[in-house]
């Protein structure tokens, strides 16, 4: 069997068509003037906007209909990610998608209906993960005792600030679990905002001590363990899809830069110094958007498979590459312009740091690629 | 007369049991992984018995008249047969300048003589075809080829020079190039296009030896070369129109080509299942952490290519910019083809610096000679900077 394996790609009038309406929407209700206002806003996000966006059936498109969605597979939420990274539109969409595949994958029990109907109406989302700045440790520290008392605090939980609710990781019998608290359960302070390299974004430590659960809000079971390696790579392919659209606009920006700026008499575009490394970004933006509409057409609601894990792996890994040369070839080749805070290239280079480091940077799925590209075979 | 799926499934089935049974064994030297290649008589020797076995088995040419040798049946069965060789992995059909540029080209518009005289001789490989189209000092700018042709009676008089002519030293015909008109307002209405016999006095193919130490291509030298007025193809004038209508037969056999493969594919999987009895550091090559990184990365760029070409098709997701991949293939391609040989030759440890001819080499030098023969691929056809300058002027808007 070949290493190179499944290539499949397929898009469909849907998924067209939502990544048309994506696409005009993030263009017209987010220029690059709207997303600077939100930079030192509370929330980083206009609310009118996110209400727009619940309109427009975002935060439910892969919950079924029962719960208010509109059932339609998770691919087609790719699409949205990458129109929302073109336009740098910090929302709390991705987080709230996550945390509700998250819960959707690991039962079907149906006490989980109020949460999923919650995010189906527009209610923001979010998964408390991390202890620690690893990506790949898996330990947990945030535990709850028998009478249902959560202790300990979690780390980097994107768009902590705006969830109405938390899908805590933790423990039962030795085994993953879930744990959903309502932001309204969190004692006042519980709440400490990070300050993030990329001002788009929102992400804060959250602290879960003396919250108290109730039987019905802990999720618990084998499946949560398949659901959690789910997770981690639709939130890998996610941000990979958003990456290559950020990826895609940083290009427009320096090429539009190279087009009017002239030095020594011509503009700086005609110079092969500067030509060249755009060429190659451009042809890794290509490649990314490749790996991510490749993973895509491999998701449906079961299990991911070992070849949509080798697509997510590798959309993420292109794409976080991409977007690092993108931003840093935007300052550099902005010149004295790129080096100001006024200059557009800081949200990319910003973006950039802060996207590679979500759900494993390209080292981290590299590694990984390798054991399931190069071992399985030996 | 469309073939049922039934009928194809049979087909491949029919051609993929005749390839098992009558792949040539190793014959002892390297063999050429593409036309360019062919050095030594002894590699000639044999590939013409190669492509002559593929074509009496009636799988070459297959949807070339009857009357010119070929097999008269629709195209899809030839691109089957092409499929099937290229996974079984058996020697190129060689002769691919007859099979896939001048015969499609005498074929479509060629006279009856012509087709006749040529068309048979290129499936058999008894009759080798070069090509003339390149000179010294016009490496990528076709348009200004400067050869000449001069009437004269009944006969043309040749004088100029070609470069890179495909086994211009064995070849009996060419397709050529030339001006026969130098005052014309445009440098492309002066050009005719000629099927020129080599073996007339005044035509010296001189071999060029290659980076390899091996031989394929020649400089073609025409000293006052008399060739039949009956040469010309068409008219006067219409060179350039001709050159360029050659071009378009690359696409295979749905396109008007013969068939058969003109290049060995060299994918990621072959190093891959090359390197994996090394060792370094006395563990296992593909244990190391850092050759693991490298390989991902090359396995990946490999994937992309394929993933690009599925994507080049799909209309709503090539919107920003829409000849960005059709203009990219080339570079992204040859260049992730060099980066590989490079990288195979450098995992061999000490053998890495033996060469062709070392008995120790591994492979028998295989990587090392692959590695220096993809710089036909960055370079012919317009040399990857060149391709980045018309990505970046063309795709991205860049100005000159």
């Amino acid at each position: 069997m070949s290493v190179i394996n499944n290539t499949t790609l397929v898009f469909d009038e849907d998924q067209a068509m939502i990544l048309d309406v994506a696409r005009d929407f993030c263009r017209q209700r987010s220029p690059i003037s709207a997303v600077r206002a939100q930079l030192d806003t509370p929330l980083g996000y206009d609310e009118a906007l996110w209400q727009e966006l619940v309109g427009l059936g975002w935060p439910g498109l892969a919950l079924p209909a029962s719960v208010g969605g509109s059932g339609l597979g998770i691919r087609h939420a790719v699409g949205i990610a990458e129109a929302m990274g073109r336009a740098m539109l910090g929302t709390p969409l991705i987080s709230t998608t996550l945390a509700a595949q998250l819960v959707a994958r690991a039962t079907a029990e149906a006490r989980v209906d109020e949460f999923l109907a919650d995010v189906a109406a527009g209610v923001p989302a979010t998964v408390a993960l991390l202890e620690g700045p690893d990506w790949g440790a898996d330990t947990c520290q945030c535990l709850f005792d028998e009478g249902g008392v959560l202790q300990g605090a979690k780390q980097y939980v994107p768009d902590a600030q705006a969830a109405g609710w938390f899908v805590v990781v933790t423990r039962h019998h030795n085994l993953p679990a879930l744990a959903l608290v309502r932001a309204s359960q969190l004692r006042d302070g519980a709440i400490s905002p990070h300050t993030l390299i990329d001002e788009t974004k929102r992400a804060a430590t959250v602290d879960f001590t003396g919250v108290q659960l109730t039987p019905d809000a802990i999720i618990a079971g084998e499946q949560v363990t398949v659901a959690l390696c789910d997770f981690y790579l639709l939130g890998a392919l996610l941000t990979a899809a958003e990456a290559a659209g950020s990826a895609g606009a940083c290009l427009d920006t320096t090429v539009d830069y190279l087009k009017t700026r002239k030095q020594f008499g011509k503009l700086i575009g005609s110079y092969q110094a500067l030509k060249h490394p755009c060429v190659d970004i451009l042809m890794g933006v290509d490649a990314a958007r490749s790996f991510v509409y490749h993973a895509a057409s491999l998701l449906d609601d079961g299990a991911f498979d070992r070849d949509a894990e080798i697509a997510c792996r590798m959309a993420k890994a292109q794409s976080s590459e991409v977007l690092l040369q993108a931003g840093d070839r935007a300052v550099q080749f902005h010149g004295g312009m790129g080096f100001t805070y006024e200059c557009d290239a800081q949200l990319y280079i910003r973006r950039a740091q802060w996207s590679s480091q979500q759900f494993g940077d390209a080292l981290h799925h590299r590694k990984r690629l390798a054991a399931l590209l190069l071992d399985a075979a030996a | 007369m469309s073939a049922s799926e039934q009928e194809l499934t049979e087909f491949r089935q029919q051609v993929s049991a005749w390839l098992a049974d009558n792949k040539p064994a190793d014959p002892g030297f390297l063999l050429p992984q593409s036309f360019m290649e062919v050095g030594t008589e002894q590699q000639l020797d044999f590939l013409r018995e190669w492509q002559h076995k593929v074509w009496r088995a009636g799988y070459l040419g297959m949807a070339w008249p009857k009357a010119y040798g070929g097999g008269g049946v629709a195209p899809v069965f030839q691109s089957i047969v092409d499929a099937e060789m290229r996974r079984h992995a058996v020697p190129i059909c060689f002769n691919v300048i007859g099979l896939g540029w001048a015969g499609p080209l005498i074929n479509h518009i060629g006279s009856e003589e012509e087709k006749a005289r040529y068309l048979k001789g290129i499936l058999t490989g008894e009759d080798i075809w070069c090509q003339g189209f390149s000179e010294p000092d016009h490496g990528s700018d076709l348009g200004n080829a400067q050869t000449r042709a001069v009437r004269d009676g009944d006969e043309y008089v040749i004088n100029g020079t070609k470069i890179w002519t495909t086994m211009g030293n064995f070849a009996k015909y060419m397709i050529l190039l030339a001006r026969t008109n130098p005052n014309t307002e445009r440098k492309y209405d002066g050009l005719s296009f000629f099927l020129s016999p080599m073996q007339v006095p005044g035509i010296e193919a001189r071999p060029i030896r290659k980076l390899t130490g091996e031989y394929g291509f020649t400089e073609t030298f025409f000293t006052d070369a008399r060739i039949p007025a009956s040469c010309l193809m068409g008219e006067e004038g219409q060179g350039w129109k001709i050159a360029m209508q050659t071009l378009q037969y690359e696409r295979g056999a749905e396109a008007g080509a013969a068939g058969g493969l003109a290049f060995e594919r060299v994918v990621i999987d072959d190093m891959i299942d090359d390197v994996r009895d090394l060792t370094r550091d006395g563990e296992p090559l593909l244990s190391d952490p850092v050759v693991r990184d490298e390989l991902v990365q090359l396995i990946m760029a490999e994937k992309a290519g394929a993933l690009n070409s599925k994507r080049a098709a799909i209309q709503a997701l090539n919107t920003d910019y829409p000849f960005s991949l059709p203009l990219s293939h080339k570079l992204a391609f040859s260049e992730h083809g060099r980066l590989m040989r490079r990288f195979a030759i450098g995992l061999q440890g000490a053998a890495g610096g033996l060469y062709v001819g070392d008995g120790q080499a591994r492979q028998g030098g295989f990587w090392q000679r692959a590695y220096f023969n993809n710089f036909s691929t960055t370079i012919g056809g317009g040399t990857s900077q060149v391709q980045a300058n018309i990505i970046a002027e063309h795709v991205l808007g860049l100005p000159k």
